[in-house]
């Protein structure tokens, strides 16, 4: 394609001198934006961070290392443990239908993946509610299998699912859908099942745009508070979620405890942000590397 | 080890792609399918290989059924126009790619993937990923992949279609001369009639998901069996003649019958005479049985020479001659020149494309 080339080989080439007055607007043009993402993110995550250490790091430790702060965070780890496993194997299932399958419905189909994102997660945790609370359709046979779904982990770990449910697809369809089908059909006649397909030619294909969807589903899940605090009864000890813990630690007027939490939460929502852009990076330059093929 | 296409038709909504097609391609022969875009012969290619099921009809391979056997399952190697490499896999491993799949012994891969790089002459390439490679290279690459599994039969898709000019030519040569030492039933699909022509032994011409004719490459251009044949196989001028008894008369002048062509061809009053370009003669001079005409244009192609004549009615004529022929009639656009018809093909003129 000469057209991408020509406008790879601008962004490649050196920039043209710039006017004297110029000069001026890119300093403005950079300002702006700078000046607005520092008021909006970093002053709030810097006031976060001091709050937290208000005490000193040794009341710091000691918040982030209470057993309910322990068993919050491993909570929160399991629901979004829960919820990234299933929204992998699923966001990869739905955007395959998605993309290679041509049925009546897939317009529809594709309109209700992004329904998550379209709902508020407080609505999520209400649906919950009526479907496994007193008198919800699947209660009866929750009971009948001896499972506590809503106030326990499972209604957590749901609903977290599906608030994240769209990442994986959004993220997997273009991809899927960029690299076309006659690779799939290659290793079809030259032998493979349909195992060894996904195996050895899709899942290598689509592997950077798997693992951001998977990182950005983490990312989602690691902050999920509405639906969650809705399903959970935010029981200290038993269903409680680092970003619930937060909430109620404020409600209690522990504020240097809900700060330290709620760094502890941050550094990982930041390390989760540096992974992505790994990814993104070695994505860009492998698409480079892999051009035209 | 032959292919055998039995009654098979293939639908795509309303669009028929392939109605009731059979044919035969001959074991360790090189078969092509030609046809326009939209003649049927990529899905009739698809259907073969298994990578479209069939609405009716039925394929065999080495003369064993294979309709509603899986594509892995078939052993026929497929090459694609797009080349359809692993982008994530060096030259190597896509060679091998259908031997691994089969869980063959790690040294056999390796062996056989040298055999054959050694075979499409990439030797030097086999740790490669495939955007490092050439067009002409990738398609290499593809060829050998297909062939590495030892397939039953080889089929190939447009294999030519994204490469230029000239890389097609020489990989073209290259195909033919590959198939000489490895005489694999080959199945190659193409709209080219240059690259069917060079490279089968057998062409299969197709329109509207139908057969127009089965034959060698001589047959299909000296014995069209249909206009559509007859116009889509090398160019030809369509002129319409009118019959009275044994006098046959274009645009008004009388003129003999030519060559290969008998009174009974048409048989109606009315039929039309398809002439190649080479089968007219230029004359200066008026006389028995010639159709006066004027130069329109004079192409020099080197030592052929391609003239577009008018007739009086205004149909444009093309013809072909050496650069003597033209250079002893002294030719100019705008001459004054008679035409005398040497060959000819007749069908019933009722006939439109």
């Amino acid at each position: 394609m000469p057209s991408s080339e020509a406008t790879a080989a601008v962004r490649i080439g050196a920039r043209p001198p710039l006017r004297p007055g110029a000069a001026l607007g890119r300093v403005l043009l950079l300002l702006v934006p700078g000046a607005y993402l520092a008021a909006l993110l970093l002053a709030p995550l810097f006031a976060v961070v001091r709050a937290a250490f208000a005490h000193g790091p040794l009341a710091f430790a000691a918040a982030v290392s209470s057993p309910l702060a322990l068993h919050a965070f491993a909570m929160t780890a399991l629901t979004t443990a829960v919820a990234v496993v299933l929204n992998t194997a699923f966001g990869l299932a739905i955007a395959w239908v998605l993309v290679r399958d041509d049925f009546r419905g897939r317009r529809l189909l594709s309109g209700l993946v992004d329904l998550p994102f379209a709902v508020s997660p407080v609505m999520i945790g209400l649906m919950a509610m009526l479907l496994f609370g007193t008198g919800g359709w699947l209660l009866p046979a929750t009971r009948a299998l001896h499972l506590r779904v809503l106030f326990g982990w499972p209604a957590m770990a749901l609903a977290t699912t599906f608030v994240s449910l769209p990442l994986v697809v959004r993220e997997l369809v273009p991809v899927l859908e960029e690299a076309g089908i006659a690779e799939e059909e290659a290793a079809r006649t030259l032998g493979a099942s349909r195992w060894q397909t996904l195996r050895h030619v899709v899942l290598p294909t689509v592997r950077w745009g798997l693992l951001y969807g998977v990182v950005l589903t983490t990312a989602r899940c690691l902050g999920e508070f509405g639906a969650v605090l809705l399903v959970s009864g935010a029981m200290p000890g038993q269903t409680e979620t680092a970003t619930l813990l937060v909430y109620r630690l404020l409600e209690e007027r522990r504020d240097a405890e809900a700060h330290a939490v709620a760094v502890v939460l941050a550094t990982a929502s930041v390390a989760l942000l540096a992974a992505m852009k790994l990814v993104e990076s070695r994505r860009n330059r492998e698409h480079a590397a892999e051009g035209a093929a | 080890m032959s292919i055998e296409v039995r009654h098979v038709t293939k639908r795509f909504g309303g669009f028929v792609a392939s109605d009731d097609v059979s044919f035969v391609a001959p074991e360790g022969q090189v078969t092509s399918l030609l046809g326009p875009s939209g003649s049927g012969k990529s899905t009739l290619l698809r259907v073969i290989a298994g990578l479209e099921p069939p609405d009716a009809g039925e394929v065999y391979i080495t003369g064993s059924d294979a309709t509603w056997v899986r594509a892995q399952d078939r052993g026929v190697g497929f090459v694609f126009q797009h080349y359809a490499l692993f982008r994530h896999m060096t030259v190597a491993e896509n060679v091998g790619f259908g031997l691994v799949v089969r869980k063959q012994k790690r040294s056999e891969v390796r062996a056989r993937v040298a055999e054959l790089l050694r075979l499409v002459q990439l030797d030097g390439l086999a740790d490669r990923y495939p955007a490092q490679l050439s067009g002409g290279q990738r398609q290499r690459v593809a060829l050998a992949r297909a062939l590495a599994p030892r397939p039953r039969v080889l089929l190939l898709d447009e294999p030519f279609g994204a490469l230029d000019a000239r890389v097609r030519e020489e990989l073209r040569a290259w195909l033919r001369k590959l198939h000489d030492e490895v005489h694999m039933t080959t199945l190659l699909v193409t709209h080219d009639q240059e690259e069917a022509m060079e490279l089968s032994d057998r062409v299969v011409v197709m329109n509207r998901g139908k057969i127009e004719q089965v034959g060698s490459p001589d047959d299909i251009y000296d014995q069209p069996a249909t206009p559509f044949v007859a116009e889509f196989i090398g160019s030809t001028n369509r002129l319409e003649v009118k019959l009275d008894g044994d006098r046959a008369s274009v645009e008004g002048h009388r003129v003999d019958l030519p060559p290969g062509v008998l009174q009974r061809d048409g048989s109606g009053e009315s039929v039309a005479w398809y002439v190649r370009p080479h089968e007219v003669e230029l004359r200066l001079v008026s006389g028995r049985g010639a159709i006066p005409s004027d130069v329109v244009r004079i192409m020099r192609l080197g030592w052929v020479v391609k003239l577009e004549l008018r007739l009086p009615s205004g149909r444009v004529v093309l013809v072909q001659q050496t650069r003597e022929q033209v250079d002893e009639l002294g030719l100019a656009p705008g001459d004054l020149v008679y035409l005398a018809l040497r060959g000819a093909k007749a069908f019933p003129a009722a006939y439109s494309i």
